[in-house]
């Protein structure tokens, strides 16, 4: 057991953690565009992906392939820098967020007792991504998608932000893993239920899903912010956006549907390893957001701007008012 | 005073603070090959300026120097996406000029097909309106119905899309065995089509957000700019061509003509999917009364005769050979023939100088009008409705840049 105690050690250690996390975790990714293909082919009567490999369960790989053969075409009067600089923000972002997700009690890279600011903060910083990109593309089409995702984005936190403090005054911490297990018997999402449901939505603005998709809006401004993009450099926006996903829906099941924790408290249940739950939980949330996808038609931008600031912001508002009342009048308060 | 003097004194610098955007021809929501120039100020439109033309094929002077039979497959190519209602309208043209009527099952036939032509039309407008406005899963099942209708298409005349069935004179050729069953078997299951259809639509939040109020066009100006079809009645114009001057056997069916009232791209959609449902009605009407006997008229002036016919007859040889090399001969005159397709008025002016050969041929495109009001209902939108807006109108390029 010495060497891991060394320095040396220790960074081995952490690389090998953050390797256990970031393998499987690009694998979800892989598949769940896999996933969203094959649940959109469903809703629409169509087969989705079935001809690379069993089922069409190669598709990932041979989308990855071809994506890495791409020549990468940086536009003339682009800035060279960071044009090439904005996929990687976005994608570096989505992955460094996982660092504090405890996917198990306890089992997280780094279980810091702010955890949540931290996904926050990691989350705020993703718009930059999106705007350099915007930025340095020089294109009309990408610029107006990334002041679209700019204002998108900053709206949304602001309710996501009041849903956390809601959450935080049931938990009485900012730790992740405490957050979870609070939920021990009764999941957030019942108590707190007007509170899941501006998350999810809120949810869906902040990754740039349908019907909130504007910054990509197809059929108006063509792909938005990576319009410009090919290439390996396309394939970072894009995987990035699923690992974004991915993290939306882990910070839902953490805050509200009871993170790791199995559903039914009793003994064929609870033997299941929590990772399990887990990633069985955020599977459930991920095909919520394909289900919005293929169901709803797209906001427009000013909608989408009035739902913000003028429906989820005072809800979430009000009800974190209600909710701070109710912890103090009935003594419910954590650590009181 | 001095011309410099006079242009100061009544000209004034504005500054614009606007950006244009090039929208199209190579994109998702442009229908084809639309090229529209939007000054926006931010978000917002302040002039669409559509150029039209990228697929200009030159049809009316083509059609100049073929005969009138081998003109038919133009029309197909007009509008591809209600090929059927096209050829309807040039036959009738041509039948107008040379006097000749058609055939009672004839006419049940192209009635019959002018309304599968309709829905084929309102199912591709209608989903694809609904996918410029980010609604991916009505597109998809609409392709699914529009599938089986293509089979019908294909079944009668062998092409899926360009038929060239509707003739002067009738139509190519009778229906194969079992095909009535068929449309009908789908007739009753269509209407579940459209309730689904409705269902992911018509009363959904975000849908009526997107389109309600959207690129409003009152009667008057609706008249103004030459709208017709499904766009004039959402404005609430009641006027429709198989009504106001029934052709074919539109005076034999009954059906609802639909009207709204407020000329908003909601209305637009609405007016389509009840237009769909009264065309099933009238699709039921037309097997139920379609009686076997001759679809060609019996004339080999315009018919060529049957293949054993002229194994053994010199003037069945004479009219083949005459048929299939200089055409018939239409005599002198001017028509202007309209039907209701389901676009809206499509019309053939048509000038015939005696030869086989038409004189002019002028096509009224039905989308060239609602595109000229592009602007009008798209300024102070956002670029978003202006979408919602290219959606409802139902253009197809074909037809406006023919």
């Amino acid at each position: 057991m010495g060497f891991f105690t060394t320095i040396l050690g220790q960074i081995i250690l952490r690389l090998l953690e953050t390797l256990a996390v970031l393998v499987p975790l690009l694998i979800l990714v892989a598949y769940a565009t896999y996933a969203e293909r094959k649940a959109l082919a469903a809703i629409q009567l169509r087969k989705g992906p079935n001809v690379v490999g069993p089922f069409g369960l190669w598709q990932p790989f041979a989308d990855a392939i071809k994506m890495v053969m791409k020549e990468t075409i940086i536009p003339t009067g682009a800035n060279r820098a960071l044009f090439i600089m904005a996929p990687m923000i976005t994608f570096g972002l989505a992955m460094t967020a996982w660092a504090v997700v405890p996917t198990g009690n306890h089992l997280a890279v780094a279980d810091i007792n702010v955890g949540i600011l931290y996904l926050f903060a990691i989350s705020s910083l993703g718009v930059y991504g999106i705007i350099i990109a915007g930025w340095a593309s020089n294109s009309k089409y990408a610029f107006l998608g990334a002041l679209r995702s700019a204002a998108q984005m900053v709206s949304y936190e602001v309710s996501i932000g009041f849903v956390m403090v809601s959450v935080l005054l049931c938990v009485g911490s900012l730790n992740l893993n405490d957050i979870v297990l609070a939920q021990n018997g009764l999941w957030f999402c019942i108590p707190l239920f007007p509170m899941f449901i501006v998350f999810f939505i809120s949810g869906l603005a902040e990754c740039n899903r349908a019907p909130f998709d504007l910054p990509e809006g197809e059929s108006e401004i063509v792909a938005g912010f990576f319009v410009e993009y090919s290439a390996m450099s396309f394939a970072m926006f894009f995987l990035g956006e699923y690992a974004n996903m991915i993290l939306m829906s882990g910070m839902t099941t953490i805050l509200f549907l009871g993170g790791w924790m199995s559903p039914l408290p009793f003994v064929p249940f609870t033997l299941i390893p929590g990772p399990i739950w887990f990633i069985a939980k955020i599977c459930f949330v991920m095909f919520m957001f394909f289900w919005v996808r293929a169901t709803f038609p797209r906001f427009r931008y000013d909608q989408l701007m009035r739902l913000g600031w003028k429906v989820f912001l005072p809800l979430s508002l009000l009800w974190m008012v209600i909710t701070a009342g109710a912890l103090v009048a009935f003594g419910w308060l954590p650590h009181a | 005073m001095s011309d410099t003097a006079i242009r100061e004194k009544t000209t004034k610098t504005v500054e614009i603070d606007s950006h244009a955007m090039n929208f199209g021809p190579q994109h998702p929501a442009a229908h084809g090959v639309l090229r529209l120039i939007l000054e926006m100020d931010g978000e917002v439109v302040e002039r669409a300026d559509p150029h039209i033309g990228l697929l200009h094929r030159g049809t009316e002077k083509l059609m100049e120097y073929r005969t009138y039979l081998q003109n038919v497959p133009y029309f197909d190519r007009l509008d591809y996406v209600s090929p059927m209602a096209q050829e309807h309208c040039y036959s009738m043209a041509v039948e107008k000029l040379l006097g000749i009527t058609v055939p009672e099952r004839a006419e049940w036939i192209r009635t019959m097909f002018c309304e599968i032509t309709r829905i084929l039309n309102h199912l591709l407008n209608v989903t694809s309106f609904a996918l410029d406005a980010g609604a991916l899963t009505p597109s998809l099942w609409g392709y699914e119905e529009r599938e089986k209708l293509m089979e019908f298409h294909e079944a009668a005349s062998g092409a899926r899309m360009h038929a060239n069935y509707v003739r002067p004179g009738g139509v190519n050729r009778d229906l194969p065995a079992g095909l009535d069953e068929r449309i009908l078997a789908w007739c009753d299951d269509f209407p579940n089509y459209l309730n689904d259809l409705e269902g992911l639509l018509t009363n959904n939040r975000i849908w009526k957000q997107r389109t309600v109020n959207i690129g409003v066009v009152s009667a008057e100006e609706a008249l103004a700019w030459g709208f017709s079809g499904p766009n004039l009645r959402a404005s609430g114009v009641p006027w429709d061509l198989r009504r106001a001057q029934p052709y074919a056997k539109y005076n034999d069916v009954a059906f609802q003509v639909p009207v709204s009232r407020n000329g908003d791209c909601y209305d637009r959609y609405l007016m389509r999917v009840a237009e769909m449902r009264e065309s099933v009605k009238i699709i039921q009407q037309c097997i139920a009364k379609m009686k076997p006997g001759p679809v060609r008229i019996q004339d080999n002036k315009f018919t060529p005769p049957k293949r054993a016919e002229m194994k053994r007859s010199m003037e069945a040889l004479i009219h083949h050979f005459k048929l299939f090399t200089e055409g018939f001969h239409v005599p002198a005159g001017a028509t202007y023939t309209t039907v209701e397709a389901p676009k809206g008025e499509f019309g053939v002016y048509l000038i015939a100088d005696g030869t086989n050969r038409p004189y002019r041929c002028k096509i009224r495109a039905t989308g060239f009008s609602h595109l000229q009001a592009m602007d009008k209902m798209a300024h102070g939108h956002m670029l978003a409705d202006a979408v919602a807006i290219i959606g409802s109108i139902d253009l197809v390029f074909g037809e406006i840049d023919r």
